[in-house]
C-alpha cells in the first residue's frame, strides 16, 4: 500500500508502532479498580438467587452491626429520592434496587457501603432477605402465552409480555414471490444468549464533593458523554445537574458494547457518594458481570429464501422472536428497535425482502448489546450467510458460485437494498476470489471427496458478509434523543505539536495512534508529535463514545474535517509569509510551496508558529479546530471468510484446520492495527461459533455463570488466522476509511458452521445451530450411525 | 470474590499439622496447592475456620525410584511432574495428564496429593492411579498406614482419609519392561475438568496383554477401576476386537450424569472411544 | 483473626507487613502495594490476569494467599525492566502488537518470562500451550505467539551474544 507520507509523518497506511503501548507493558495503565482516591469507600451487592420473586422483607441489622459497614441501601432507600427506576437506551424503565420483586437471578437487591472491600463482601453475607418465590418466564416462546404472567405489571396498563413489533420491507410481494417461486428453502435459526466478557469487569469510582456540589464518576464506559446526559436526566431532580458532573472513561480493558449501558451498580454508587459524601468504589466480580450484566444475542429467527432454478435469489424472508429479558435495554439507536438487522439481505443481490420480529419479556438480564458487532448486525449475517449455504445444498451446487451468481456488483454500487440502505462502495467478487485462491478452494474440494469416500468428515464453509457500520446520519440515528454525530477538537501548539480530543473512547483499538494518524495524513505534522486524548467529558468535544465500528467513521471523519480546516487556515498564513496568493500554493505532507517554485516554501510548523507570533492582521490567532461530523451515509465493510475443519468421528470434536479472512474496510490507517482488529474479531466469532452460550435452567438459573463453564477461548483453541485484504474506498467518507473493529465477529460464525455442516451435509444434515459443541456434533454421528 | 476470615497455621513439620487437625478437627481444612480451595472459598462455598498450611513442610516433594516403587512426594507440583527427567523417561502416561491438568500457572501449585485427597471424581489423577494400582500412603497421629487405591476414593468428595491424617506419598510399582501408558482427556476447551478421561497402563509381552490398569476420570461420582475389561485383556492376543470390547465395559463401568459437558449416552459413549484410543496409545509406548 | 508478619521482596525491595491471612496475594500486590499493573479478571483462577512470578513461577495471585509469600521473591511487571528500558518480551509485545487494551498483558507476559524460562526457543504450539492459561479477548492471539517468538529470538541472539 502506497503511502502519501513519510515515515517520519507517519500519516495513514504506516503500521506505526502504537503510542498507548507503553504505559500497557510497563504496568502503568489506569483503569478504574486502579483509582484510589482518599477516604474512599466500597460498595458491593446483594444479588437474588431467584428469577422472580416477591422481596417480603430485607433486614440489614447484622450487616449494619459489622464494624466497617456504614450503610445499606435498598430500592426503598433509594424510592426516598425517586432514584430507584431508570431508564434504558430504548427508552423502557428498569429497576436500579427493587422496592417489591426481583426479575431476573443475580439482579440487584440491595448495596452495603463500607470502608474496606473485605468488610463490604463480609457484610453482604449477613443481609438477610426473605422471598417469596414465583414461578418465572423463561422460554421466550411461552411468554406470549395468554396464562402466563404479566413480568412487567409495573407498567401501566401492560397485559402481556410483548414488547414491540418491527418490520421492514414489502411482506405482501415477499409472500407472493416464496408462493411462486421454484426453490424455496426455510430453517430455524437460533443464535443464543452470549456475553462479551471483556477481560476487564465493570465498575466506578464515584466520588462527590458536597462543598463543591461536583460529582466526579470514573467509570467503565465506552460512551461518557452520554452517560453525563443520562447522569443528569436521572438525577437533576436532586441537584446532579449536567455541569456539575464529570465522568471520565480512563483506560478501559476491553468493551464490544459490554460498557454502553448504565447498570443499576453505577447508579447505586453514584447515590452513595452523592449521600455520604464519599468517594464510593464498585467493581463487579467476574461472576456478577456473566450473570448480570448485558447480554449480547438471543435471536430466535425462522429464516427462507426463494430462488429461480437456475439459482438466481429472489426473496429473502425472517421471522424473529428476540429474548429481552426483564426489560428492553438493548443497546440500539433508538429508531431501531432491532438495531441494523435490516442488512440481513447482505452481499446478495434481491429485490425483495421482508423482515419482522416482535421483542418479548422473560425473567432473565436484560441487555441486547454488540459483543463487537454494529447493532444485530451479526445476527444478520449468520442468517443470510446459513441460508445461501442451505439453498446452494438444496440445488446441490458449490456454494461458492451460488454466491459468485448472486453477489450485488462492483459497478452497481451504490446500491440500494431491498430493506432500505445504500450500500456505499464493494466488490464481492474480488474478495471471494482472493480467499479461494488463497485457501486453494478448489484443491480443498477435492480433498474432502477423497476423504468423504474413505468416511472422513471434513468440511470448508464461506461466508461473504456485509456489516453495516458509522452510525450514523443524524437524520435517522439518536440515542436518547442525541444526534449519532462525533467529534474532534485540535489545537497545535506554537512550537508546532498538537493535541487532540474527541467525542470517542479506546478501548483497545489504538485510537491514540491511528487518530494521531490521520491528523498527520492532513496536516503533515507527525503523529509522533500529536498527543490524543479521550474519555473526560470536562475537556473532550461532545461525542456518542465507541462502539458499533463508528470511531473511524465517524470521529476519524471529523478528524479529518477538523485538521482540513486547519490547513485551509495554514494556506492563508502561509500565503502571507510568502507574499503570494492562496491560488499559486501548493499542499505536499508537511508544506506549502509556491507552485514551480518548491525552494520558496513553509513548513507546518512554521505555519504553526506564526499563527501565535507573525498572523495575518485580521485573522484570529492560534490554530485550532473542531469539527463534528455528521455521516451522510453509513459505512459498509465487507469480507469473505473461508474455513476448512476437520471432524472427530468419534468423538464429535470439530477442529479447524484452516481459516482464511480477507478483510475490506476501504482505506487502512494503520496495517498493524487493522490486522489485529480483524485477529481479535475473529477470535471473537470463533467464541460463540463453537464455545460461547449463557444456559439458564428451567427455573431460571444461570448453569455456566464463572469463567469455569463460560468457555472463553484459549490460544490453544483459537487456529492460527489467516488474513488478507481489498480495499475498496468508501465514497463518502473523507479518506474512504469503514470501520473495522468488528467485522471479524460477524464473519467469522457462519463460516465455522457451513464449514460444520459442510462437512456433514452428505447424511442428510442442513443446519446446526452454534455453539457447535462436541457433543452436539456426536449427537447428530450418532443419530446418522456414522459416529466411530 | 473475598474469602471469609480464618486463622492461619503454617506448620514446619507433619507432627505439627497433625496435632493442630486433632485440635481443630472438622473446622479446619488442609490447604497444599490450594486451586480447589481457595476459589471455593472465594464463592464461599467452602468457610473454613482454621487453613493448615502444609506447604512450608518439608521433605514431601519429591520423584524417586526406591524399593519398587515409584515415590511421589504428596506436596510434588503438576509442574514438577511435567518437567521431572524421570517421568519423562519411563512414566508418559504422566506426561499426557500433566499437560491437560488445567494450565501452566495452577501446575506450579496444584499438587498430586492435593488432587487426590481433594476427592473429587472429576480430578485426572485418581483414574491414574487406578490404572496404575498405585498405593496411597497416610500418616495420622498412630503413625502411617497404606491404603490401595482401589480403596481410597470412597463417594462424592469422600476419601480414605481420616480425621487428622495426612496424604504423605504416593505409591507406584515400577512397571516392568514392555510397559507404557496413556491418558486420555475430552475437555471443552483447555483446562476444563474432564467430559471423560481414560487412564491406561499395559504390560506387553510377545503382542500378548501381560497386565492391564485402566481407570475412568469423571464419569461417575467415585473414579472407577475397570477390572473386567483389564482382566478380560489380561492374557489376550492383541487385537482390534479384544480392544473394543474391553471398550465397550468401560463404557458399561462408567455410570455419568448428565451436565453441560453432555449427555449420559455421549459421555458413555466417550468413555468407549477414549479407551479404545487410550489402549492403542499405551500398547505404542510399550512397544515403542 | 490474628494477623500474620510476613517478610518478602517484591521487585528486589525487601518488605515486612502484618497482613489478615484472608489477604489475597493480588491485593497485597493491588492494594496494600499499590502495584496495579497485576490485574483481577476473575474469580476461579481461569484468566491469568493476576499472574505474577512467585520465586520465579508464575502463579495466579489471585488464588493464592499473601501469608504464603512469606520467605519468597514477588516480580510483577513492574519489576521486569527499569523505566526507560523494555524486557524483551515488552518490546516483543510492542513490535509484533502483542496487545489491544492491555488489561491481560501484564499477565501475559509474566507468564511468558517463565514459559522463555524452561523452553527458551518455543514452537507457536508450544506457546500456545503454554499461554492455555490466560485469557485474552481482544487480540485472538496469533500476535501474542509472534510477539513471545519475538522475544525468544532476542533473547537466544543476547545468550549468543554473550556467550
Amino acid at each position: 500500500m502506497t503511502c502519501k507520507t513519510s515515515k517520519e509523518i507517519g500519516g495513514v497506511g504506516h503500521s506505526l508502532k502504537r503510542k498507548e503501548d507503553a504505559r500497557f507493558l510497563k504496568g502503568r495503565g489506569n483503569y478504574v479498580d486502579d483509582i484510589k482516591l482518599p477516604g474512599m469507600l466500597y460498595m458491593d451487592i446483594v444479588r437474588s438467587p431467584y428469577a422472580y420473586a416477591k422481596i417480603l422483607s430485607i433486614n440489614a441489622e447484622e450487616a449494619l452491626k459489622l464494624p466497617g459497614v456504614l450503610a445499606v441501601i435498598t430500592g426503598k432507600d433509594l424510592a426516598q429520592y425517586n432514584l430507584h427506576w431508570m431508564p434504558t437506551l430504548m427508552s423502557d424503565t428498569q429497576m436500579v434496587l427493587p422496592t417489591d420483586t426481583v426479575m431476573y437471578q443475580a439482579q440487584e437487591v440491595a448495596a452495603v457501603i463500607a470502608t474496606d472491600r473485605y468488610i463490604a463482601a463480609d457484610a453482604i453475607e449477613l443481609v438477610e432477605v426473605e422471598y417469596e418465590v414465583m414461578d418465572p418466564v423463561i422460554n421466550p416462546f411461552k411468554s406470549l402465552d395468554p396464562d402466563a404472567p404479566v413480568l412487567r405489571a409495573d407498567k401501566e396498563g401492560k397485559t402481556d409480555n410483548h414488547i414491540f413489533h418491527w418490520e421492514v420491507g414489502d411482506r405482501d410481494g415477499t409472500d407472493e414471490i416464496f408462493k411462486n417461486a421454484d426453490i424455496t428453502v426455510k430453517e430455524q435459526i437460533y443464535i443464543p444468549r452470549i456475553h462479551v466478557a471483556s477481560i476487564e469487569t465493570c465498575g466506578c469510582v464515584a466520588s462527590y464533593d458536597k462543598v463543591k456540589q461536583h460529582m466526579t464518576i470514573y467509570l467503565t464506559t465506552q460512551a461518557p458523554h452520554a452517560i453525563r446526559t443520562v447522569v443528569a436526566l436521572v438525577a437533576g431532580h436532586v441537584g446532579l445537574s449536567e455541569e456539575r458532573i464529570r465522568v471520565v472513561s480512563p483506560d478501559i480493558g476491553g468493551g464490544f458494547g459490554g460498557k454502553v449501558p448504565v447498570y443499576p451498580g453505577y447508579v447505586i454508587a453514584v447515590a452513595a457518594s452523592f449521600l455520604i459524601g464519599k468517594p464510593v468504589k464498585w467493581i463487579e466480580d467476574r461472576s456478577e458481570n456473566l450473570q448480570a450484566d448485558s447480554f449480547a444475542r438471543d435471536y430466535h429467527m425462522t429464516c427462507e429464501l426463494a430462488a429461480t432454478k437456475d439459482g438466481k435469489i429472489q426473496a429473502l424472508r425472517i421471522k424473529t422472536l428476540a429474548d429481552h429479558g426483564y426489560t428492553d435495554a438493548a443497546a440500539n439507536p433508538s429508531k431501531f428497535p432491532a438495531g441494523m438487522f435490516s442488512i440481513c439481505t447482505g452481499s446478495y443481490d434481491m429485490k425483495t425482502a421482508f423482515t419482522e420480529l416482535d421483542a418479548v419479556y422473560t425473567n432473565k438480564p436484560p441487555g441486547g448489546v454488540a459483543y463487537r458487532c454494529s447493532f444485530r448486525v451479526t445476527e444478520a449475517a449468520h442468517a443470510i450467510e446459513r441460508m445461501v449455504d442451505r439453498l446452494a445444498l438444496e440445488m446441490k451446487i458449490d456454494p461458492a458460485e451460488l454466491r459468485f451468481k448472486n453477489f450485488i456488483k462492483k459497478e452497481d454500487f451504490p446500491y440500494q437494498s431491498a430493506l432500505g440502505w445504500e450500500y456505499d462502495s464493494g466488490d464481492y467478487e474480488a474478495a471471494l476470489k482472493l480467499a479461494m485462491e488463497k485457501i486453494g478452494y478448489d484443491e480443498l474440494r477435492k480433498e474432502q471427496a477423497e476423504k468423504r469416500a474413505k468416511g472422513e468428515l471434513m468440511g470448508i464453509g464461506i461466508s461473504s458478509f456485509t456489516e453495516i457500520v458509522g452510525a450514523g446520519p443524524s437524520k435517522d440515528f439518536d440515542i436518547l434523543g442525541i444526534k449519532m454525530f462525533d467529534s474532534c477538537e485540535i489545537r497545535v501548539h506554537p512550537t508546532g505539536k498538537a493535541i487532540a480530543r474527541f467525542g470517542t473512547k479506546s478501548q483497545g483499538q489504538g485510537h491514540e495512534t491511528t487518530y494521531a494518524q490521520i491528523i498527520a495524513e492532513e496536516l503533515g505534522i507527525p503523529a509522533d508529535h500529536i498527543a490524543i486524548e479521550e474519555g473526560d467529558t470536562d475537556t473532550a468535544p461532545y461525542g456518542l463514545g465507541t462502539y458499533a465500528s463508528r470511531s473511524t467513521p465517524t470521529a476519524g471523519a471529523a478528524a479529518t474535517k477538523a485538521a482540513r480546516k486547519l490547513r485551509d487556515k495554514a494556506k492563508k498564513i502561509a500565503a502571507y509569509l510568502l507574499e503570494v496568493s492562496e491560488e499559486d500554493l501548493e499542499w505536499e505532507p508537511g508544506k506549502f510551496f509556491v507552485k514551480g517554485a518548491p525552494e520558496k516554501a513553509k513548513t507546518i510548523q512554521e505555519i504553526v508558529f506564526a499563527a501565535y507570533t507573525n498572523h495575518p492582521q485580521g485573522m484570529e490567532a492560534g490554530f485550532e479546530a473542531t469539527h463534528y461530523y455528521d455521516p451522510p451515509n453509513l459505512t459498509f465493510p465487507f469480507g469473505s471468510y473461508i474455513c476448512v475443519v476437520d471432524i472427530d468421528r468419534g468423538t464429535g470434536e470439530v477442529k479447524i484446520r484452516r481459516f482464511v479472512a480477507v478483510d475490506d474496510c476501504g482505506t487502512i490507517i494503520n496495517p498493524m492495527i487493522v490486522e489485529g482488529q480483524i485477529h481479535g474479531g475473529l477470535t471473537q466469532g470463533l467464541a460463540p461459533a463453537l464455545y460461547e452460550e449463557l444456559i439458564y435452567d428451567e427455573e431460571g438459573n444461570i448453569l455456566n455463570g464463572t469463567f469455569m463453564d463460560y468457555l472463553v477461548p484459549t490460544a490453544v483453541e483459537t487456529p492460527h488466522w489467516e488474513t488478507d485484504k481489498t480495499c475498496t474506498p468508501s465514497p463518502h467518507h473523507p479518506i474512504g476509511a469503514k470501520g473495522v473493529g468488528e467485522s471479524a465477529t460477524v464473519g467469522a460464525p457462519p463460516a465455522i458452521a457451513n464449514a460444520v455442516v459442510d462437512a456433514l451435509s452428505h447424511l442428510g444434515v442442513t443446519h446446526i445451530d452454534i455453539p457447535i459443541s462436541a457433543a452436539k456434533v456426536w449427537q447428530i454421528l450418532h443419530e446418522k450411525g456414522v459416529a466411530e | 470474590m473475598i474469602p471469609a476470615s480464618f486463622e492461619y497455621f503454617n506448620p514446619q513439620t507433619l507432627d505439627e499439622a497433625i496435632s493442630l487437625l486433632e485440635q481443630y478437627g472438622d473446622d479446619a481444612k488442609i490447604m497444599s496447592g490450594g486451586h480447589s480451595l481457595i476459589p471455593m472459598m472465594k464463592l464461599r462455598l467452602a468457610n473454613p475456620e482454621y487453613i493448615i498450611d502444609i506447604n512450608d513442610i518439608p521433605g514431601l516433594s519429591y520423584i524417586r525410584e526406591e524399593g519398587g516403587f515409584l515415590k511421589i512426594g504428596a506436596l510434588t507440583r503438576e509442574a514438577e511432574l511435567e518437567h521431572s527427567e524421570l517421568i519423562k523417561s519411563k512414566y508418559h502416561i504422566f506426561c499426557d495428564a500433566t499437560k491437560v491438568i488445567a494450565d501452566p500457572q495452577v501446575r506450579n501449585r496444584g499438587t498430586i496429593g492435593g488432587n487426590l485427597a481433594h476427592g473429587d471424581a472429576a480430578n485426572d489423577h485418581p483414574a491414574i492411579m487406578l490404572a496404575m494400582n498405585a498405593q496411597i500412603v497416610i500418616q495420622g497421629p498412630q503413625g502411617s498406614r497404606t491404603v490401595p487405591m482401589t480403596d481410597f476414593m470412597l463417594g462424592f468428595y469422600q476419601t480414605a482419609i481420616e480425621h487428622a491424617e495426612i496424604l504423605t506419598e504416593i505409591q507406584i510399582p515400577i512397571p516392568p519392561q514392555g510397559s507404557g501408558g496413556a491418558y486420555l482427556k475430552l475437555e471443552r476447551k483447555v483446562g476444563d475438568y474432564a467430559t471423560a478421561g481414560v487412564a491406561v497402563q499395559v504390560t506387553i509381552e510377545n503382542n500378548t496383554f501381560k497386565k492391564v490398569g485402566i481407570g475412568l476420570t469423571n464419569v461417575s461420582p467415585v473414579p472407577v477401576k475397570v477390572t473386567d475389561a483389564e482382566s478380560h485383556l489380561t492374557g489376550k492376543t492383541i487385537s482390534d476386537q479384544i480392544i473394543q470390547e474391553a471398550a465397550q465395559m468401560a463404557s458399561d463401568a462408567s455410570s455419568p450424569s448428565p451436565d453441560l459437558r453432555g449427555s449420559e449416552e455421549y459421555k458413555r459413549a466417550m468413555v468407549r472411544v477414549l479407551t479404545q484410543r487410550a489402549i492403542r496409545r499405551a500398547i505404542e509406548d510399550a512397544q515403542g | 483473626m490474628s494477623k500474620k508478619t510476613i517478610t518478602f521482596s517484591i521487585n528486589g525491595a525487601q518488605q515486612t507487613l502484618e497482613v489478615e491471612p484472608r489477604l489475597l496475594l493480588v491485593h497485597l500486590i493491588r492494594e496494600v502495594l499499590n502495584l496495579t499493573g497485576t490485574h483481577i479478571g476473575c474469580d476461579t483462577s481461569n484468566c491469568g490476569a493476576c499472574t505474577v512470578l512467585v520465586d520465579g513461577k508464575s502463579v495466579k495471585s489471585c488464588t493464592m494467599l499473601a501469608v504464603q509469600v512469606n520467605n519468597k521473591a514477588l516480580l510483577t511487571v513492574e519489576g521486569l525492566a527499569n523505566e526507560t528500558e523494555y524486557h524483551p518480551l515488552q518490546e516483543g509485545f510492542k513490535e509484533e502488537h502483542g496487545l489491544h487494551c492491555g488489561f491481560c498483558t501484564p499477565g501475559m507476559l509474566m507468564r511468558a518470562v517463565e514459559l522463555l524460562e524452561h523452553n527458551p526457543n518455543p514452537t507457536e504450539d508450544e506457546i500456545r500451550w503454554g499461554i492455555s492459561g490466560n485469557l485474552c479477548r481482544c487480540t485472538g492471539y496469533v500476535n501474542i505467539v509472534r510477539a513471545i517468538q519475538y522475544a525468544a529470538q532476542k533473547m537466544s541472539e543476547k545468550t549468543l551474544a554473550e556467550a
